[in-house]
């Protein structure tokens, strides 16, 4: 893999951590801190919108946070053909062309 | 049956299981013992990871701190799962291209320094060990409540148990245990939330219920409404506000995120998977087994702190249900007749005060405040018992590997043989569980206080080392070091002033900013920054070879 191929895979890389880091911080530190006072105006059910972000949304927009970054890296490294299972099947299925 | 033989039933039973997969899955190598072999699936090593991670203070505390903290208690609940995205985004899969088996073998080998290995060997075994006493402990006070067997003799147990299965299979047998270990802790959770959200609120999920309307026979009207109210007429505050300041929450939470991330026992989880990509989808099951316990705690809080006022409040002392007594005797319930009205005001005022509760009370006590089933309270033992023991164990490793591993093969005896270093390994495994049950039976006063500085240190200390070892290049040796060092050395210093030297001055008007001690592990990280990236300006760029080693863990795969 060249230089120039593996600069532009990190700098891909970096734009999605950096993204999905910007939005962790905001479900996370914004509505369920910073903006907690605001959102409690509002309420879903019995909750009041900033008491649920902080105490259960916050948590269920961590999990979301984490497969999105798998499945967009997922897509990267096909991308640039850096997804070890298939990237291994298609070595050892070129080496069984080369044999037979 | 009775409680007490339902506890015996499934302690006897759940034990029988670990040592059975202990058997089942002996260690053979270093390989074996450092990382479980290498080979972990990530389902499997998410749910290792989830019962590793929550240990017997989440089990036992968490929920009752909660209750207690009302809203404010968010930083516990979003700080020890929003840790889990950095460790997702940031460290995990490039630790795991790394390859080695600890946290000390990356710093050293990354910053090309034997001195900057040592610390973080010693910031690993002191980080590792202030949290196995804490499990120890724990273990401690479930068979002695549960039991009525003595604390020592519980720990005792509770020692044997986990040496067994750490000494014999290393990580291969943690990693197995962990998984059986996370099952019990996490259905002996469950199963009286869902007994009792259905009981107060017909709603069988505990996450809906405390968002629901009580039951007719509970007065009707949402829950958290009631909680607020009657938080509000006993004096307590209202319990869906914040009552910190805004900062401290935020310096706090932040704190536990880039703990969470930093602590050894849980970096070393993501060295046992397969590949990069594994190691990324098992902190997402990771996170998913975490968030189970962690948005029923909430719950658990809500509805035990509502069931307590509604029980205790201005009740005649001699009708109060058997519970009460129970409690009574252990000490976590106090009740002083300040007034000799024979009757129970549970107010926040602590001038006309009449009750004390233990924290710990709501999560143990909670089944019976609720009159469930004896099988029901009987669970909560052997979950709270899986949760201390899955949690020191992989503590223990740590503190085996960082021996055995980072100080002997690596630094003092290079030339030991594969056969010798493991021997080595079980040795330092079993000296650790020696003294973590010393400090279990003889626990130091300190133990609470000195839980803010694990944190607080492996957040001032590994995170920013790691992070920037993968993402800055030209970060060197002489940046990570003076880095590390002012981090630990500032969190330190805060920690101890506010905790030990002055405790009298910790109040929000002498704390630097309004930050708590338990926040200042935040400061401490930014300051780490701050000098290493200062530091590392006016020194030389590290050697062309180090340099190669950040390339190639930035690409998953064998490339480059």
């Amino acid at each position: 893999m060249s230089n120039t191929h593996a600069l532009s895979y990190w700098k891909a890389n970096l734009r999605i951590v950096g993204t999905l880091l910007c939005i962790w911080f905001i479900i996370s530190f914004g509505c369920g801190i910073l903006l907690a006072d605001y959102l409690d105006n509002f309420r879903i059910g019995g909750f009041k919108l900033g008491f649920w972000m902080a105490q259960q949304g916050s948590i269920y927009g961590f999990v979301v946070l984490i497969f999105v970054y798998i499945w967009q890296m997922d897509r990267l490294d096909r991308k640039y053909q850096l997804d070890q299972e298939n990237h291994a099947k298609a070595e050892k299925d070129a080496a069984q062309e080369v044999r037979s | 049956m009775s409680v007490q033989i339902w506890t015996y039933l499934f302690i006897f039973l759940s034990f029988g299981l670990y040592i059975a997969i202990a058997l089942w899955s002996k260690a053979g190598s270093t390989h074996d013992f450092y990382v479980a072999g290498g080979g972990v699936k990530p389902v499997v090593n998410g749910m290792a990871t989830a019962a590793d991670w929550m240990s017997a203070a989440s089990f036992i505390s968490m929920a009752g701190l909660i209750s207690f903290l009302g809203r404010d208690g968010t930083y516990y609940l979003m700080g020890w799962t929003g840790g889990y995205v950095l460790l997702a985004l940031l460290l995990a899969p490039y630790l795991r291209k790394f390859g080695k088996f600890t946290v000390p073998a990356f710093i050293g080998d990354r910053y090309y320094s034997q001195s900057a290995r040592l610390a973080a060997v010693f910031c690993a075994i002191v980080v590792s060990f202030v949290y196995v006493c804490g499990q120890m402990q724990g273990a401690g006070i479930v068979f002695s409540r549960f039991l009525e067997v003595d604390i020592t003799t519980g720990v005792i147990i509770g020692m044997a148990i986990v040496f067994f299965y750490a000494v014999l299979g290393g990580m291969k047998g943690i990693t197995y245990t962990q998984v059986a270990q996370y099952c019990v802790l996490i259905f002996a959770y469950m199963v009286p939330a869902v007994f009792i959200s259905l009981m107060m609120t017909g709603n069988p999920v505990p996450q809906l219920g405390f968002g629901s309307e009580l039951t007719p026979e509970y007065g009707g009207g949402y829950l958290l409404d009631r909680l607020d109210g009657l938080s509000e007429t006993l004096g307590f505050g209202t319990y869906t506000a914040g009552q910190k300041s805004t900062q401290d929450v935020f310096f706090i939470t932040a704190a536990l995120m880039f703990g969470t991330a930093g602590l050894p026992h849980v970096i070393i989880r993501f060295f046992t998977v397969p590949s990069v990509r594994a190691a990324r989808v098992s902190a997402g099951y990771a996170l998913v087994f975490i968030a189970v316990l962690y948005t029923t705690a909430p719950a658990i809080a809500a509805f035990s702190k509502t069931n307590l006022m509604n029980t205790v409040n201005n009740a005649e002392y001699t009708a109060m249900p058997g519970w009460f007594t129970t409690w009574e005797r252990t000490g976590l319930i106090a009740f002083n007749d300040k007034n000799s009205d024979g009757r129970i005001q549970y107010v926040g005022d602590a001038a006309t005060n009449e009750l004390t509760v233990n924290r710990d009370i709501m999560v143990l006590a909670n089944p019976e405040i609720a009159r469930l089933p004896n099988w029901v309270v009987a669970l909560v033992a052997a979950g709270a018992l899986a949760a201390a023991l899955s949690t020191a164990a992989g503590l223990l490793l740590v503190i085996s590997t960082s021996i055995s591993h980072d100080l002997l093969k690596r630094s003092l005896a290079p030339h030991i043989t594969e056969k010798q270093e493991l021997t080595y390994a079980r040795i330092a495994i079993f000296v650790a569980v020696l003294i973590a049950g010393y400090f279990g039976i003889n626990p130091p006063g300190f133990v609470a206080e000195v839980v803010a500085f694990a944190f607080g240190l492996a957040a001032a200390s590994f995170f920013p080392a790691i992070v920037l070892g993968i993402f800055y290049t030209r970060m060197n040796r002489q940046g990570a070091v003076a880095g590390m060092l002012s981090g630990f050395t500032f969190t330190a210093a805060y920690i101890i002033y506010f905790k030990f030297i002055s405790p009298e001055l910790s109040t929000a008007q002498h704390w630097w900013f309004g930050i708590s001690p338990e926040g200042i592990g935040t400061m401490g990280t930014l300051v780490n920054l701050a000098v290493a990236l200062l530091v590392c300006r006016f020194t030389p760029a590290p050697p062309q070879d180090v340099q190669e080693i950040v390339h190639n863990i930035r690409l998953p795969g064998e490339h480059v």
